[in-house]
Protein backbone atom coordinates (compact mmCIF):
# COMPACT_ATOMS: atom_id res chain seq x y z
CA UNK A 1 0.00 0.00 0.00
CA UNK A 2 2.55 2.34 1.00
CA UNK A 3 4.70 1.80 -2.29
CA UNK A 4 1.67 2.60 -4.41
CA UNK A 5 0.89 5.73 -2.36
CA UNK A 6 4.05 7.33 -2.57
CA UNK A 7 3.93 6.87 -6.52
CA UNK A 8 0.53 8.53 -6.55
CA UNK A 9 -0.89 10.57 -4.32
CA UNK A 10 -4.92 11.65 -4.70
CA UNK A 11 -6.58 15.35 -4.01
CA UNK A 12 -9.37 16.36 -3.77
CA UNK A 13 -10.42 19.07 -6.79
CA UNK A 14 -14.19 20.23 -5.52
CA UNK A 15 -16.69 19.23 -3.30
CA UNK A 16 -20.72 19.82 -3.96
CA UNK A 17 -23.55 19.42 -1.43
CA UNK A 18 -27.04 19.46 -1.92
CA UNK A 19 -28.42 20.31 1.32
CA UNK A 20 -29.89 17.25 3.69
CA UNK A 21 -33.59 16.95 4.30
CA UNK A 22 -37.21 16.85 2.73
CA UNK A 23 -37.71 18.02 -1.05
CA UNK A 24 -41.07 16.52 -1.91
CA UNK A 25 -40.89 18.47 -5.61
CA UNK A 26 -37.39 17.18 -6.18
CA UNK A 27 -36.20 13.76 -7.82
CA UNK A 28 -33.41 11.96 -6.11
CA UNK A 29 -31.92 12.51 -9.35
CA UNK A 30 -31.63 15.97 -9.68
CA UNK A 31 -30.71 16.04 -6.17
CA UNK A 32 -27.99 14.07 -7.29
CA UNK A 33 -26.99 16.04 -10.84
CA UNK A 34 -27.67 19.35 -8.64
CA UNK A 35 -24.23 18.15 -6.29
CA UNK A 36 -22.16 17.35 -8.81
CA UNK A 37 -22.60 20.71 -11.12
CA UNK A 38 -21.55 22.26 -7.56
CA UNK A 39 -18.30 19.96 -6.81
CA UNK A 40 -17.52 20.02 -10.58
CA UNK A 41 -18.12 24.01 -10.75
CA UNK A 42 -15.56 24.31 -7.37
CA UNK A 43 -13.42 22.15 -9.35
CA UNK A 44 -13.26 24.20 -12.45
CA UNK A 45 -14.10 21.30 -14.84
CA UNK A 46 -16.87 20.05 -17.14
CA UNK A 47 -17.54 16.56 -19.25
CA UNK A 48 -15.08 14.93 -20.55
CA UNK A 49 -12.24 16.11 -17.70
CA UNK A 50 -13.06 13.33 -15.68
CA UNK A 51 -12.77 9.51 -16.54
CA UNK A 52 -14.90 7.34 -14.10
CA UNK A 53 -17.23 8.08 -11.78
CA UNK A 54 -18.36 6.36 -8.67
CA UNK A 55 -21.94 6.37 -7.38
CA UNK A 56 -22.98 5.62 -3.85
CA UNK A 57 -26.79 5.00 -3.43
CA UNK A 58 -28.65 2.32 -1.73
CA UNK A 59 -32.70 2.95 -2.12
CA UNK A 60 -32.07 4.91 -6.05
CA UNK A 61 -32.74 1.26 -7.57
CA UNK A 62 -30.90 0.18 -10.85
CA UNK A 63 -28.52 2.68 -12.74
CA UNK A 64 -28.95 5.19 -9.93
CA UNK A 65 -25.58 6.84 -10.83
CA UNK A 66 -26.09 6.21 -14.88
CA UNK A 67 -29.27 7.81 -14.66
CA UNK A 68 -27.59 11.18 -12.82
CA UNK A 69 -25.05 11.32 -15.43
CA UNK A 70 -27.48 10.89 -18.48
CA UNK A 71 -29.86 13.44 -17.15
CA UNK A 72 -26.28 16.07 -17.60
CA UNK A 73 -25.40 14.78 -20.90
CA UNK A 74 -22.27 13.17 -18.73
CA UNK A 75 -22.29 9.41 -19.73
CA UNK A 76 -20.05 7.32 -22.14
CA UNK A 77 -17.60 6.86 -19.12
CA UNK A 78 -17.38 4.21 -16.85
CA UNK A 79 -19.83 4.31 -14.08
CA UNK A 80 -20.19 2.22 -11.44
CA UNK A 81 -22.90 1.90 -8.65
CA UNK A 82 -21.93 1.05 -5.05
CA UNK A 83 -24.01 -0.19 -2.33
CA UNK A 84 -22.63 -0.05 1.12
CA UNK A 85 -25.01 0.56 3.45
CA UNK A 86 -24.66 4.26 5.70
CA UNK A 87 -20.88 3.51 3.84
CA UNK A 88 -21.98 3.21 0.92
CA UNK A 89 -20.13 6.83 -0.37
CA UNK A 90 -16.81 6.19 1.21
CA UNK A 91 -16.87 3.03 -0.64
CA UNK A 92 -17.68 4.71 -3.28
CA UNK A 93 -14.55 6.64 -2.71
CA UNK A 94 -12.10 4.68 -1.88
CA UNK A 95 -12.69 2.82 -5.04
CA UNK A 96 -12.31 6.26 -6.76
CA UNK A 97 -9.18 6.98 -4.54
CA UNK A 98 -7.55 3.45 -5.59
CA UNK A 99 -8.16 3.90 -9.26
CA UNK A 100 -6.32 6.80 -9.62
CA UNK A 101 -3.17 5.38 -7.26
CA UNK A 102 -3.68 1.99 -9.16
CA UNK A 103 -2.60 5.06 -12.10
CA UNK A 104 -5.85 4.10 -14.15
CA UNK A 105 -7.93 7.29 -14.43
CA UNK A 106 -6.44 11.30 -13.90
CA UNK A 107 -9.50 12.35 -12.59
CA UNK A 108 -12.79 11.51 -10.95
CA UNK A 109 -15.96 11.99 -10.13
CA UNK A 110 -17.59 10.19 -7.16
CA UNK A 111 -20.98 11.14 -5.71
CA UNK A 112 -23.60 9.55 -3.61
CA UNK A 113 -27.68 10.34 -3.28
CA UNK A 114 -30.78 9.36 -1.19
CA UNK A 115 -34.56 9.89 -1.15
CA UNK A 116 -35.55 8.17 1.94
CA UNK A 117 -39.06 7.71 3.21
CA UNK A 118 -38.92 8.77 6.73
CA UNK A 119 -39.58 6.48 9.98
CA UNK A 120 -37.81 3.46 10.66
CA UNK A 121 -36.04 2.71 7.57
CA UNK A 122 -37.30 -0.59 5.61
CA UNK A 123 -33.97 -2.89 4.81
CA UNK A 124 -34.63 -5.69 1.95
CA UNK A 125 -31.68 -6.79 3.75
CA UNK A 126 -34.45 -8.50 6.38
CA UNK A 127 -35.66 -11.37 5.15
CA UNK A 128 -39.94 -11.31 5.36
CA UNK A 129 -39.97 -13.35 8.30
CA UNK A 130 -37.82 -11.42 10.24
CA UNK A 131 -39.67 -8.07 9.66
CA UNK A 132 -42.73 -9.85 10.73
CA UNK A 133 -41.32 -11.31 13.79
CA UNK A 134 -40.82 -7.96 15.31
CA UNK A 135 -36.81 -8.53 14.48
CA UNK A 136 -36.17 -5.90 11.67
CA UNK A 137 -35.58 -2.45 14.29
CA UNK A 138 -32.94 -0.56 13.55
CA UNK A 139 -33.51 1.46 16.22
CA UNK A 140 -33.55 -1.48 18.58
CA UNK A 141 -30.22 -2.72 17.84
CA UNK A 142 -28.90 0.78 18.68
CA UNK A 143 -30.43 0.56 21.79
CA UNK A 144 -29.50 -2.49 22.68
CA UNK A 145 -25.57 -1.10 22.00
CA UNK A 146 -26.36 2.31 23.81
CA UNK A 147 -27.59 -0.42 27.12
CA UNK A 148 -24.11 -2.64 26.80
CA UNK A 149 -22.31 0.86 26.85
CA UNK A 150 -23.89 1.84 29.91
CA UNK A 151 -23.13 -1.38 31.49
CA UNK A 152 -19.77 -1.18 30.52
CA UNK A 153 -18.48 2.22 29.51
CA UNK A 154 -20.00 4.29 32.93
CA UNK A 155 -22.80 6.20 29.94
CA UNK A 156 -25.26 7.14 31.67
CA UNK A 157 -28.58 8.81 29.78
CA UNK A 158 -27.30 11.87 30.57
CA UNK A 159 -24.44 11.15 27.79
CA UNK A 160 -26.41 10.04 25.23
CA UNK A 161 -28.36 13.55 25.60
CA UNK A 162 -25.05 15.26 25.48
CA UNK A 163 -24.14 14.28 22.88
CA UNK A 164 -27.35 15.10 20.77
CA UNK A 165 -27.18 18.84 22.33
CA UNK A 166 -23.40 18.77 21.53
CA UNK A 167 -24.23 17.79 17.67
CA UNK A 168 -27.51 19.90 17.66
CA UNK A 169 -25.08 23.14 19.23
CA UNK A 170 -22.65 22.51 15.89
CA UNK A 171 -25.23 22.02 13.47
CA UNK A 172 -27.06 25.42 14.05
CA UNK A 173 -24.49 26.57 12.22
CA UNK A 174 -24.76 23.86 9.29
CA UNK A 175 -26.53 25.78 6.56
CA UNK A 176 -26.75 22.04 4.98
CA UNK A 177 -28.80 20.51 7.78
CA UNK A 178 -32.56 19.26 8.05
CA UNK A 179 -32.28 20.47 11.86
CA UNK A 180 -30.72 23.98 12.93
CA UNK A 181 -31.94 23.88 16.44
CA UNK A 182 -30.32 23.89 19.73
CA UNK A 183 -31.90 21.30 22.44
CA UNK A 184 -31.29 21.02 25.99
CA UNK A 185 -30.98 17.92 27.69
CA UNK A 186 -34.17 17.93 29.14
CA UNK A 187 -35.50 18.40 25.66
CA UNK A 188 -33.66 14.98 24.84
CA UNK A 189 -34.49 12.91 27.46
CA UNK A 190 -37.96 14.39 27.39
CA UNK A 191 -38.56 13.60 23.97
CA UNK A 192 -40.87 10.49 22.81
CA UNK A 193 -39.20 6.97 23.78
CA UNK A 194 -38.34 5.18 21.22
CA UNK A 195 -36.52 1.95 22.37
CA UNK A 196 -34.82 2.61 26.04
CA UNK A 197 -32.34 3.56 26.57
CA UNK A 198 -32.78 5.68 23.26
CA UNK A 199 -35.25 8.99 23.11
CA UNK A 200 -36.23 10.26 19.40
CA UNK A 201 -33.51 12.84 19.47
CA UNK A 202 -31.10 10.60 20.31
CA UNK A 203 -31.51 9.00 16.84
CA UNK A 204 -30.70 10.52 13.23
CA UNK A 205 -33.67 10.87 10.92
CA UNK A 206 -33.74 8.81 7.72
CA UNK A 207 -33.90 11.97 4.66
CA UNK A 208 -32.75 12.94 1.53
CA UNK A 209 -29.80 14.88 0.43
CA UNK A 210 -26.94 14.71 -2.05
CA UNK A 211 -22.97 15.25 -2.21
CA UNK A 212 -20.17 14.73 -4.39
CA UNK A 213 -16.49 14.98 -4.86
CA UNK A 214 -14.08 15.23 -8.04
CA UNK A 215 -10.80 13.22 -6.95
CA UNK A 216 -7.59 13.87 -9.29
CA UNK A 217 -3.79 12.61 -9.30
CA UNK A 218 -2.20 15.21 -7.54
CA UNK A 219 0.27 17.65 -9.48
CA UNK A 220 2.44 20.38 -8.08
CA UNK A 221 1.76 22.40 -4.49
CA UNK A 222 -1.14 24.55 -4.53
CA UNK A 223 -2.10 26.64 -1.81
CA UNK A 224 -5.39 25.25 0.11
CA UNK A 225 -4.48 21.43 -1.67
CA UNK A 226 -6.50 18.39 0.64
CA UNK A 227 -4.82 14.87 -0.16
CA UNK A 228 -6.82 11.96 0.30
CA UNK A 229 -4.21 10.36 2.58
CA UNK A 230 -6.34 7.18 3.40
CA UNK A 231 -9.92 5.28 2.66
CA UNK A 232 -9.96 2.31 4.23
CA UNK A 233 -13.05 -0.18 3.74
CA UNK A 234 -13.70 -3.18 6.33
CA UNK A 235 -16.17 -5.40 6.64
CA UNK A 236 -17.13 -7.62 9.98
CA UNK A 237 -15.77 -10.07 11.34
CA UNK A 238 -17.20 -13.31 12.57
CA UNK A 239 -18.60 -13.78 16.25
CA UNK A 240 -20.22 -10.48 17.88
CA UNK A 241 -23.98 -10.74 17.79
CA UNK A 242 -24.29 -6.87 18.23
CA UNK A 243 -22.27 -6.24 15.21
CA UNK A 244 -23.79 -3.73 12.63
CA UNK A 245 -24.03 -7.29 10.56
CA UNK A 246 -27.06 -7.71 12.77
CA UNK A 247 -26.98 -11.40 12.71
CA UNK A 248 -29.52 -13.90 14.86
CA UNK A 249 -27.33 -14.94 16.61
CA UNK A 250 -23.45 -14.68 17.79
CA UNK A 251 -20.90 -15.97 20.35
CA UNK A 252 -20.39 -12.51 22.28
CA UNK A 253 -21.55 -8.87 22.36
CA UNK A 254 -17.86 -7.55 22.37
CA UNK A 255 -14.27 -8.84 22.23
CA UNK A 256 -14.47 -9.23 18.36
CA UNK A 257 -12.65 -6.13 16.49
CA UNK A 258 -15.06 -4.09 15.21
CA UNK A 259 -14.89 -3.60 11.42
CA UNK A 260 -14.86 0.38 12.84
CA UNK A 261 -11.46 -0.52 14.23
CA UNK A 262 -10.49 -2.91 11.33
CA UNK A 263 -10.83 0.53 8.92
CA UNK A 264 -9.22 2.94 11.49
CA UNK A 265 -6.50 0.77 12.24
CA UNK A 266 -5.82 0.32 8.15
CA UNK A 267 -6.67 4.02 7.54
CA UNK A 268 -3.91 5.37 9.95
CA UNK A 269 -1.95 2.88 8.62
CA UNK A 270 -2.39 4.10 5.23
CA UNK A 271 -1.29 7.59 5.96
CA UNK A 272 1.25 7.12 8.23
CA UNK A 273 -0.33 8.59 11.23
CA UNK A 274 -2.11 7.86 14.60
CA UNK A 275 -5.65 9.55 15.90
CA UNK A 276 -3.61 12.09 17.99
CA UNK A 277 -2.59 13.08 14.66
CA UNK A 278 -5.73 14.38 14.05
CA UNK A 279 -7.40 17.80 14.41
CA UNK A 280 -11.38 17.33 13.55
CA UNK A 281 -13.37 13.85 13.19
CA UNK A 282 -16.89 13.59 11.54
CA UNK A 283 -18.12 10.28 12.42
CA UNK A 284 -21.10 8.40 12.46
CA UNK A 285 -23.73 9.47 14.90
CA UNK A 286 -26.88 7.33 14.04
CA UNK A 287 -28.01 7.68 17.34
CA UNK A 288 -26.26 8.69 20.56
CA UNK A 289 -24.67 5.80 21.58
CA UNK A 290 -23.19 4.92 18.24
CA UNK A 291 -21.07 8.45 18.47
CA UNK A 292 -19.70 7.49 22.25
CA UNK A 293 -19.20 3.70 20.75
CA UNK A 294 -17.29 5.17 18.02
CA UNK A 295 -14.90 7.17 20.66
CA UNK A 296 -13.64 3.57 21.71
CA UNK A 297 -13.45 2.33 18.44
CA UNK A 298 -11.51 5.33 16.54
CA UNK A 299 -9.08 5.15 19.62
CA UNK A 300 -10.33 8.84 20.30
CA UNK A 301 -10.43 7.49 24.31
CA UNK A 302 -9.62 3.90 25.82
CA UNK A 303 -12.11 0.77 26.10
CA UNK A 304 -14.67 2.32 28.47
CA UNK A 305 -13.80 5.63 28.74
CA UNK A 306 -16.54 6.52 26.50
CA UNK A 307 -18.60 8.81 29.08
CA UNK A 308 -15.76 10.25 30.82
CA UNK A 309 -14.16 11.63 27.13
CA UNK A 310 -17.58 13.57 26.64
CA UNK A 311 -17.79 15.05 30.42
CA UNK A 312 -13.89 16.22 29.51
CA UNK A 313 -15.50 18.11 26.55
CA UNK A 314 -12.48 16.19 25.05
CA UNK A 315 -14.68 16.42 21.47
CA UNK A 316 -16.18 19.70 21.96
CA UNK A 317 -15.20 22.47 19.43
CA UNK A 318 -13.43 23.61 22.06
CA UNK A 319 -11.58 20.48 23.02
CA UNK A 320 -8.74 18.76 21.64
CA UNK A 321 -10.72 16.93 19.04
CA UNK A 322 -13.68 18.19 17.80
CA UNK A 323 -16.36 15.45 16.90
CA UNK A 324 -19.25 16.42 14.57
CA UNK A 325 -18.76 20.10 13.79
CA UNK A 326 -20.99 19.81 11.18
CA UNK A 327 -23.71 19.06 13.11
CA UNK A 328 -23.45 15.52 12.53
CA UNK A 329 -26.18 12.76 11.94
CA UNK A 330 -28.38 13.95 14.14
CA UNK A 331 -28.58 17.99 13.07
CA UNK A 332 -28.25 16.58 8.89
CA UNK A 333 -30.60 13.24 8.69
CA UNK A 334 -28.87 10.78 7.19
CA UNK A 335 -29.63 10.06 2.96
CA UNK A 336 -27.64 6.82 3.42
CA UNK A 337 -25.52 7.08 0.03
CA UNK A 338 -25.30 10.68 0.78
CA UNK A 339 -23.72 11.21 4.23
CA UNK A 340 -20.22 9.82 3.91
CA UNK A 341 -19.45 12.21 1.12
CA UNK A 342 -21.35 14.96 2.88
CA UNK A 343 -18.46 14.46 5.81
CA UNK A 344 -16.21 14.27 3.35
CA UNK A 345 -17.23 18.05 1.98
CA UNK A 346 -17.41 19.02 5.45
CA UNK A 347 -14.02 18.12 6.17
CA UNK A 348 -12.58 19.69 3.06
CA UNK A 349 -14.06 22.56 3.89
CA UNK A 350 -12.55 22.16 7.60
CA UNK A 351 -9.61 22.01 6.60
CA UNK A 352 -9.11 25.03 3.99
CA UNK A 353 -10.47 26.93 6.75
CA UNK A 354 -14.34 27.79 4.74
CA UNK A 355 -16.34 26.03 7.48
CA UNK A 356 -17.72 29.58 8.63
CA UNK A 357 -19.13 29.95 12.11
CA UNK A 358 -18.04 26.24 12.45
CA UNK A 359 -14.84 26.36 11.68
CA UNK A 360 -11.94 24.45 13.50
CA UNK A 361 -9.08 26.77 13.84
CA UNK A 362 -6.04 25.59 12.27
CA UNK A 363 -7.20 22.13 11.51
CA UNK A 364 -4.91 20.11 8.99
CA UNK A 365 -5.19 16.54 9.39
CA UNK A 366 -9.45 15.36 9.13
CA UNK A 367 -11.03 11.97 9.72
CA UNK A 368 -14.27 11.04 8.70
CA UNK A 369 -15.98 7.24 9.88
CA UNK A 370 -18.76 5.87 8.72
CA UNK A 371 -20.52 2.49 9.67
CA UNK A 372 -23.82 0.75 9.06
CA UNK A 373 -25.44 -1.72 7.11
CA UNK A 374 -23.28 -4.89 6.07
CA UNK A 375 -21.60 -4.49 7.93
CA UNK A 376 -19.21 -2.04 6.50
CA UNK A 377 -16.86 0.48 7.70
CA UNK A 378 -15.44 3.31 6.29
CA UNK A 379 -12.52 5.72 7.50
CA UNK A 380 -10.94 8.47 5.81
CA UNK A 381 -8.40 10.85 6.17
CA UNK A 382 -7.70 14.28 4.93
CA UNK A 383 -4.64 16.40 4.82
CA UNK A 384 -3.89 19.83 3.75
CA UNK B 1 -53.98 -24.33 22.26
CA UNK B 2 -53.58 -26.80 19.47
CA UNK B 3 -50.83 -27.44 17.11
CA UNK B 4 -53.40 -27.57 14.13
CA UNK B 5 -54.52 -23.65 14.14
CA UNK B 6 -50.59 -23.02 14.53
CA UNK B 7 -47.97 -22.32 11.85
CA UNK B 8 -44.19 -21.44 12.34
CA UNK B 9 -43.22 -17.98 10.79
CA UNK B 10 -40.78 -19.79 8.84
CA UNK B 11 -39.37 -23.11 8.29
CA UNK B 12 -36.16 -24.13 9.87
CA UNK B 13 -36.11 -21.76 13.32
CA UNK B 14 -37.69 -24.41 15.84
CA UNK B 15 -39.50 -27.31 16.46
CA UNK B 16 -42.99 -27.00 17.66
CA UNK B 17 -44.49 -29.70 20.36
CA UNK B 18 -48.09 -30.81 20.91
CA UNK B 19 -48.49 -28.99 24.12
CA UNK B 20 -47.03 -25.43 22.86
CA UNK B 21 -43.56 -25.95 23.80
CA UNK B 22 -40.47 -25.99 21.56
CA UNK B 23 -36.46 -25.42 21.02
CA UNK B 24 -34.83 -23.41 18.86
CA UNK B 25 -32.88 -25.08 16.09
CA UNK B 26 -29.17 -24.26 15.58
CA UNK B 27 -25.91 -25.37 13.68
CA UNK B 28 -23.31 -27.31 15.31
CA UNK B 29 -19.83 -27.09 13.92
CA UNK B 30 -17.37 -29.98 14.89
CA UNK B 31 -14.72 -27.91 13.75
CA UNK B 32 -14.93 -25.08 16.35
CA UNK B 33 -17.55 -26.48 18.41
CA UNK B 34 -19.73 -23.39 18.28
CA UNK B 35 -23.20 -23.41 17.74
CA UNK B 36 -25.00 -20.50 15.57
CA UNK B 37 -28.73 -19.75 14.55
CA UNK B 38 -30.47 -20.37 12.60
CA UNK B 39 -28.72 -23.70 11.08
CA UNK B 40 -26.97 -23.37 8.04
CA UNK B 41 -24.54 -25.27 6.76
CA UNK B 42 -20.93 -24.04 6.49
CA UNK B 43 -19.94 -22.80 9.79
CA UNK B 44 -20.10 -18.64 9.89
CA UNK B 45 -17.02 -18.49 12.60
CA UNK B 46 -14.52 -20.81 10.96
CA UNK B 47 -15.79 -21.26 7.64
CA UNK B 48 -15.63 -24.96 7.61
CA UNK B 49 -18.74 -26.90 6.19
CA UNK B 50 -20.69 -29.76 7.18
CA UNK B 51 -22.97 -27.78 10.24
CA UNK B 52 -25.38 -30.51 11.71
CA UNK B 53 -28.62 -29.31 13.21
CA UNK B 54 -29.23 -29.05 16.63
CA UNK B 55 -31.85 -28.81 19.25
CA UNK B 56 -31.23 -25.45 21.77
CA UNK B 57 -31.75 -25.50 25.48
CA UNK B 58 -34.80 -23.26 25.54
CA UNK B 59 -33.44 -22.07 29.26
CA UNK B 60 -31.14 -19.40 29.21
CA UNK B 61 -30.15 -15.68 30.42
CA UNK B 62 -30.67 -12.57 29.60
CA UNK B 63 -27.82 -10.28 28.35
CA UNK B 64 -29.19 -7.28 26.43
CA UNK B 65 -32.71 -5.87 26.26
CA UNK B 66 -34.77 -2.81 25.38
CA UNK B 67 -38.46 -2.59 23.85
CA UNK B 68 -40.31 -1.35 21.07
CA UNK B 69 -43.02 1.23 21.27
CA UNK B 70 -44.05 1.91 17.71
CA UNK B 71 -45.25 -0.95 15.12
CA UNK B 72 -41.71 -1.31 13.06
CA UNK B 73 -42.05 -1.45 9.18
CA UNK B 74 -43.61 -5.43 8.00
CA UNK B 75 -44.66 -5.98 11.53
CA UNK B 76 -48.48 -6.43 12.37
CA UNK B 77 -48.10 -7.70 15.84
CA UNK B 78 -48.96 -5.95 19.34
CA UNK B 79 -46.62 -3.16 20.56
CA UNK B 80 -44.99 -2.51 22.59
CA UNK B 81 -42.88 -5.84 22.88
CA UNK B 82 -39.85 -6.66 24.27
CA UNK B 83 -36.44 -7.30 22.38
CA UNK B 84 -32.93 -8.34 23.26
CA UNK B 85 -30.14 -11.07 23.45
CA UNK B 86 -30.49 -14.40 25.42
CA UNK B 87 -27.33 -16.24 26.31
CA UNK B 88 -27.98 -20.03 26.05
CA UNK B 89 -26.04 -22.92 27.79
CA UNK B 90 -24.53 -23.90 24.34
CA UNK B 91 -22.90 -20.29 24.71
CA UNK B 92 -24.58 -19.13 22.10
CA UNK B 93 -26.17 -14.95 22.18
CA UNK B 94 -29.65 -15.29 20.09
CA UNK B 95 -31.56 -12.23 19.11
CA UNK B 96 -35.18 -12.24 20.66
CA UNK B 97 -37.97 -10.82 21.10
CA UNK B 98 -39.15 -10.96 24.62
CA UNK B 99 -42.44 -11.24 26.12
CA UNK B 100 -42.02 -8.45 28.88
CA UNK B 101 -42.28 -5.68 27.07
CA UNK B 102 -41.66 -3.34 30.28
CA UNK B 103 -37.59 -2.84 30.96
CA UNK B 104 -38.19 -2.05 34.18
CA UNK B 105 -38.67 -5.96 34.98
CA UNK B 106 -36.27 -7.04 33.31
CA UNK B 107 -32.59 -7.01 34.44
CA UNK B 108 -29.16 -8.31 32.49
CA UNK B 109 -28.49 -12.00 33.71
CA UNK B 110 -31.99 -12.88 35.28
CA UNK B 111 -32.92 -16.74 33.86
CA UNK B 112 -35.49 -16.57 30.48
CA UNK B 113 -37.04 -19.49 29.00
CA UNK B 114 -38.24 -20.06 25.36
CA UNK B 115 -41.88 -19.04 24.35
CA UNK B 116 -43.25 -19.84 21.30
CA UNK B 117 -46.26 -17.31 20.48
CA UNK B 118 -48.43 -15.84 17.88
CA UNK B 119 -47.30 -12.77 15.90
CA UNK B 120 -50.14 -12.69 13.32
CA UNK B 121 -52.67 -14.25 11.73
CA UNK B 122 -52.38 -15.68 8.15
CA UNK B 123 -54.81 -15.35 5.43
CA UNK B 124 -56.59 -18.91 6.60
CA UNK B 125 -57.22 -17.65 10.05
CA UNK B 126 -54.14 -19.64 11.50
CA UNK B 127 -51.76 -17.91 13.97
CA UNK B 128 -48.37 -17.47 13.10
CA UNK B 129 -46.10 -18.00 15.55
CA UNK B 130 -42.33 -16.69 16.52
CA UNK B 131 -39.73 -17.41 19.49
CA UNK B 132 -39.50 -15.25 22.34
CA UNK B 133 -38.37 -15.59 25.35
CA UNK B 134 -40.05 -15.52 28.92
CA UNK B 135 -38.55 -14.52 32.42
CA UNK B 136 -38.55 -17.85 33.96
CA UNK B 137 -41.38 -18.40 36.59
CA UNK B 138 -43.70 -16.11 34.79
Amino acid sequence: MTGRRMTTSVEIAGVGIHPFGRFADKSVVQMGAEAVRAALKAAAIGRGDFQAAFCGTVYTGVAAGHKVLTALGMSGIPIMNVEAGCASGGAALSLGVEAIRAGRYDCVLVFGMEKMPSGVIRSSFFEPWREQAGLAVNPAYFALRAQRLMLESGVTADHLAQVSVKNHRHGVHNPYAMYRKVFTRADVLGSAMVCPPLTLYMLCAPNEGAAAVVLRRARGEAPGRVMVAAAALRSHLPGSVLGEHTPMSGLCDEAVTSPTALAARAAFEEAGIGIDDVDVVELQDTDSGRELLSYEELGICGKGEAGACLDEGRTEMTGRLPVNPSGGLLSKGEPLGASALGQIVELYWQLRGEAGARQVDGATVALAHTVGRGANACVVILKR
Amino acid sequence: MTTATRVAITGGLFVMEGDGSGQLLGGYCDGCKHYHFPCFPSCPYCSAEGCVERRLSPHGRLVLFTSVRNRPPGYHGEVPYGFGIVELPEGIRIVTRLTEADPARLRAGMPVRLVLTAVQTDDQGRDVVSYAFAPEGE
